[in-house]
């Protein structure tokens, strides 16, 4: 794919994309078109692997029909929610802690029948009437100690919902007041729905807290001679389970993953790893960089979406190491892992080599899963975020061009210091030095675009009006969304696979994933189902009179 | 253990719901507004919202579920919410192009004030709404009622928008079914013109949230009452309301705006109550009832009258919404089941004692709550366990737990299908409901029986 960075995308020669954005544009009213404008881009990557600018992480204008949610659903639901022994409490209305119920897919693996896990539970303080005329705050200390007498936490995390926010009830003094009468930690997240313009806020405001309440309070020193931190993996599916057996096979400790899979212990140790890799950007990068600057470790951009990226993924983090054993012992698991990953990529390939796919969605997700595609030479023809930064589209270099606007300037920035005691840089500025020679590279994310064509189409927090458009012109052959685009999409004939939750199946990260992956596209886009649309004396309506009676 | 820190003692809880067993007043607003035709549903508040209500209701019917949001950010939350409306008024308008918007409020906007018609009205004013076109509203706060009380409200606008009389009555029924799935409307309405009686049903979701696939998406499909129709039902000679708590105030709102008498029926759900509905019906439209439903009542009476013994005095937790279950509890006593819990989120003491009256004769204690919660349902089963539970997907946690066989019914359905084609009302549903039953009851008891007592005829 790198390879071509620069020629258009076969098979979309028919469809000019320039026609098609002006086309998308002009439906809307004429002011709403010109911030769309900004937001839909023809790709165009220059020989330096320049892109062009992107409108991101900008208001969604009213009445647009539109993929995203909120600041809680991106805390709560995300972030927080694959955590197993943390008691989420949702603060407000009985819809917002309903809805995050077991929606999300994450899977977590208890360490026995007395381990803790409470993400078959939601809990809610349902406000009612009088508590949003006279204040929550005493219906929340009393839910608090309701949880404890019933399920004696570790701790307890409370979520703002968008009525908390506005009726002024303090989460964060009733967390702090509520730590000291039960003697569990105990802490708050004002993640009110209204808060910046996607989930991504609440991504934001889950890391800082996290980070404050959670990172750092064991310093027990994790085992392992190779330890890192997976930031941004969720265990949708089951991925981090096969990333877990991927790094136990070379001999990696994961000591704590944010937050697939992961416990109130494994955070609160984290800081003893010595390498923070991340996968979802978008979602986790605070996280990282505020470990860094407090503690030392350095962090680097890693994709388990795909084969290829999987294996490129398990050489930087051997190479970063800088371990011959372990570079070796990564070698050999890639050679042996590759064995079956090859017989089925080419197998599936052979069916769907030059078909089209389209991803919208998340805010990495829409770039990871077109490695995966590109194994099985699928082309990725668009594809766009649901809740992502210019960062993610242009790379880190274009982060001192973002103008902070005022949505994003109410979303806390934590000032963070090295650690007296504990900061400790994990490599010594000679290790840099030599890292660098040899072209590794931290903090290294380049964003979705350079690694797409040009021509391709980006668009930004796509609409249910283009979504329609596009896959009108381009016809393509998949579609991958989330749920509340799945059935509009597949009512037109196409298949629609979810890439938050996965519909069903996975995992999709590492090596096996790649394989079931590849299985649930082969099976989508050659699926039977899509011949039978039009029934027989639809398809020739022609009437003979064969059958007919004198 | 799945839930693995539900405890058989059971201490008091004043402040925190577990496990809720009822959702939001908006959701129910969004599903009625899909029941009108060439409408989209708006909820104005953060787009969370709009964002969890369309996914669950997708997950729930595997159908698009469009609506628009007003995407409040911190600064309409502070201003309020007017320009947010005005502009997806005019963006849905130019867009999109229902012929209806039907906005509905989130806690958000609710808890800042905002005036939904006074904003529609500016929206008139400033010339946004086009010719022919609507904005209607209905009041959602979700720290009141429940779903079930965002469905009655939106219904009941579409009275307060639409219905009008003209003096003259028309030879039509109105029919309000409730909150039930597309299917169920369906039956309803194929149960009314197999009596041959004329009628308008709203909301009519059906053909909305159990389309067809053909290979064309269209945003506004082929389903839901019309405006027109809806206009008309102020001159219908009746109104028939199918649940107190879901129809019961569309139904008195019409009569008090329009003079048309209603008749509230709880759904006919099961035997007794699709006699109630029949006959009601019978009496309403001047008709005889034709033999084709009474074979559908007869085969209904087979069943029972067939298997009895595997219904007699097996106990039954339920979960669910208060108008459903008042008519589920009455079929269970009916055909001699015990439902010894009984459980509905949606806050009310009629309730209660409703189903107190219902179960009075029970030879057994029954548990009953509204404004409960399936935490509660789980430590009761801990306490005493039953041989069938129904309810929504998320009781499949218990029923693992616990083994404890289910029969999904209510809302969300969130792992099955069916439910959005196969009705539960009527004869026809009730013996769908009764094969439900008697497959989850007797795969239990060929799974666990001892081989000796495994048995080829049942
Ligand atoms: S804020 Fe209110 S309307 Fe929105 S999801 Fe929560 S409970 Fe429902
Ligand atoms: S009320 Fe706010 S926090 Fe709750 S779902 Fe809606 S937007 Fe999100």
């Amino acid at each position: 794919m790198a390879a071509s960075k620069t020629d258009p995308a076969p098979g979309i020669e028919s469809v000019d994309p320039g026609e098609l954005k002006a086309e998308l544009v002009a439906k809307y009213p004429t002011k709403v078109g010109r911030k769309r404008a900004k937001q839909i881009v023809i790709n165009s990557v220059d020989e330096c692997g320049e892109v062009p600018e992107i409108g991101a992480n900008a208001r969604t204008i009213p009445g647009i029909i539109t993929q995203r949610g909120c600041s809680y659903a991106g805390c709560k639901g995300v972030v927080l929610g694959p955590t197993r022994d943390i008691v989420n409490l949702t603060h407000g209305p009985i819809g917002c802690g309903f809805y995050s119920w077991l929606t999300r897919r994450n899977q977590t693996r208890p360490d026995g029948p007395g381990d803790a896990n409470f993400m078959t539970y939601c809990f809610s303080t349902d406000l009612q009437d009088e508590d949003i005329v006279f204040g929550g705050e005493k219906k929340l200390r009393q839910a608090i100690r309701e949880i404890y007498e019933n399920f004696r936490p570790k701790a307890i995390g409370i979520f703002a919902t968008c009525p908390v926010g506005l009726i002024g009830d303090d989460v964060h003094a009733v967390a702090r007041e509520m730590k000291e009468e039960l003697g569990i930690n105990i802490f708050g997240f004002s993640c009110e729905g209204y808060k910046g313009v996607s989930q991504s806020a609440g991504h934001h405001i889950a890391n800082n807290a996290l980070f404050t309440h959670v990172v750092g309070l064991d310093d027990t020193a994790s085992e392992g001679k190779f330890k890192i931190n997976l930031l941004g993996e969720y265990n949708i599916g089951g991925d981090a389970f096969e990333i877990e057996r991927i790094m136990d096979e070379a001999g990696i400790t994961v000591v704590s993953t944010f937050s697939g899979n992961s416990t109130y212990d494994k955070f609160a140790n984290s800081h003893t790893a010595d390498l923070n890799t991340v996968m979802c950007h978008r979602s986790i990068n605070y996280v990282a960089e505020m470990m860094e600057k407090k503690y030392g470790i350095p962090w680097i951009k890693v994709n388990f979406i795909g084969a290829a990226s999987t294996a490129k993924t398990l050489r930087k983090i051997a190479n970063y190491f800088e371990d011959e054993e372990l570079i070796e012992r990564v070698e050999k698991l890639i050679a042996e892992e590759m064995v079956e990953v090859e017989k089925v990529r080419r197998e599936v390939e052979s069916r769907c080599a030059g078909k089209l796919a389209m991803l919208f969605v998340g805010g990495s997700r829409a770039h990871h899963y077109q490695d995966l595609f590109a194994e099985i030479g699928m082309k990725t023809v668009a594809a766009g975020y649901e809740f992502a930064h210019r960062d993610d589209y242009e790379g880190r270099a274009v982060l001192p061009e973002i103008k902070v606007d005022a949505d994003s300037r109410n979303i806390e920035e934590l000032a963070v210091e090295p650690d007296p005691e504990r900061f400790n840089p994990r490599k010594s500025e000679e290790a840099l030095s030599r890292l660098k020679a040899k072209g590794f590279r931290f903090k290294d994310y380049d964003g979705m675009m350079a690694e797409m064509a040009s021509g391709t189409l980006i668009i930004d927090d796509i609409s249910q009006f283009e979504t329609e458009k596009l896959i009108e012109k381009y016809k393509p052959a998949i579609f991958c969304a989330g749920i509340k685009e799945k059935y509009a999409i597949q009512k037109k004939g196409i298949p629609m696979k979810q890439l938050h939750s996965y519909d069903s199946g996975g995992p999709y990260a590492g090596f096996k994933g790649a394989i079931n992956f590849w299985r649930e596209i082969d099976r989508m886009v050659n699926s039977k189902v899509w011949g039978y649309l039009k029934a027989p004396w639809q398809e020739s309506p022609e009437l003979t009179a064969t059958y007919g009676w004198e | 253990m799945l839930l693995r820190h539900t405890t058989k003692e059971i201490k008091e809880r004043k402040a925190l719901t577990v496990n809720p067993a009822k959702t939001c007043q908006p959701i129910g607003a969004m599903y009625a507004a899909l029941g009108i035709h060439n409408c989209l549903p708006h909820s104005h508040g953060s787009q969370g919202c709009c964002a969890y209500h369309r996914s669950a209701l997708t997950r729930h019917y595997k159908e698009p579920v469009m609506a628009g949001t007003s995407s409040f950010t911190e600064g309409a939350s502070v201003f309020g919410g007017q320009a947010n409306l005005l502009q997806a008024i005019d963006t849905i308008f130019t867009v999109y192009e229902p012929d209806v918007i039907a906005v509905h409020t989130t806690c958000l906007s609710e808890t800042i004030g905002d005036d939904i018609p006074q904003i529609a009205k500016k929206a008139e004013t400033d010339g946004k709404i086009p010719k022919g076109k609507y904005v209607i509203h209905a009041n959602t706060p979700s720290y009141v009622g429940s779903h079930v009380t965002g469905f009655a409200t939106m219904t009941k606008a579409m009275v307060d928008y639409f219905a009008e009389s003209n003096g003259r009555k028309i030879e039509q029924i109105n029919i309000i079914p409730g909150y039930v799935e597309p299917s169920d409307m369906e039956e309803i309405k194929r149960i009314v013109s197999e009596l041959g009686i004329r009628s308008v049903m709203f909301p009519d979701t059906s053909n909305v949230l159990n389309r067809p696939q053909t290979g064309r998406f269209d945003m506004f499909p082929k389903g839901g009452t019309t405006v027109d129709a809806l206009r008309s039902t102020g001159s219908s000679k009746a109104t028939l309301a199918l649940g107190r708590l879901a129809s019961g105030p569309a139904a008195r709102a019409l009569d008090a705006k329009c003079k048309v008498a209603c008749e509230i029926l709880d759904p006919p759900i099961g035997l007794a109550a699709t006699d109630a509905f029949v006959d009601t019906l019978r009496r309403m439209g001047g008709v005889s009832v034709p033999e084709s439903i009474n074979t559908e009542r007869g085969r209904l009476l087979d069943i029972i009258t067939d298997m009895h013994q595997y219904f007699y005095g097996k106990k039954v937790g339920l979960v669910g919404d208060p108008d459903q279950l008042i008519s589920l509890t009455e079929f269970l006593v009916s055909i001699d089941m015990w439902p010894i819990y009984v459980v509905t989120g949606t806050p009310g003491k009629k309730f209660e004692s409703k189903i107190k009256e219902i179960t009075r004769d029970v030879p057994h204690e029954v548990k009953v709550a509204s404004g409960g919660d399936m935490f509660l349902f789980h430590q009761w089963l801990k306490n005493e366990p039953v041989d069938l539970m129904m309810g929504n997907t998320y009781l499949k946690y218990i029923s693992r737990d616990e083994n404890i066989p289910l029969v999904r019914f209510g809302f969300p359905i969130l792992d099955r299908v069916g439910h959005s084609y196969f009705p539960t009302v009527g004869y026809r549903g009730g013996m769908r409901l009764l094969e439900k039953i008697l497959d989850a009851l007797l795969d239990k008891t060929d799974r666990e029986s001892p081989e000796e007592s495994f048995e080829l005829v049942l």
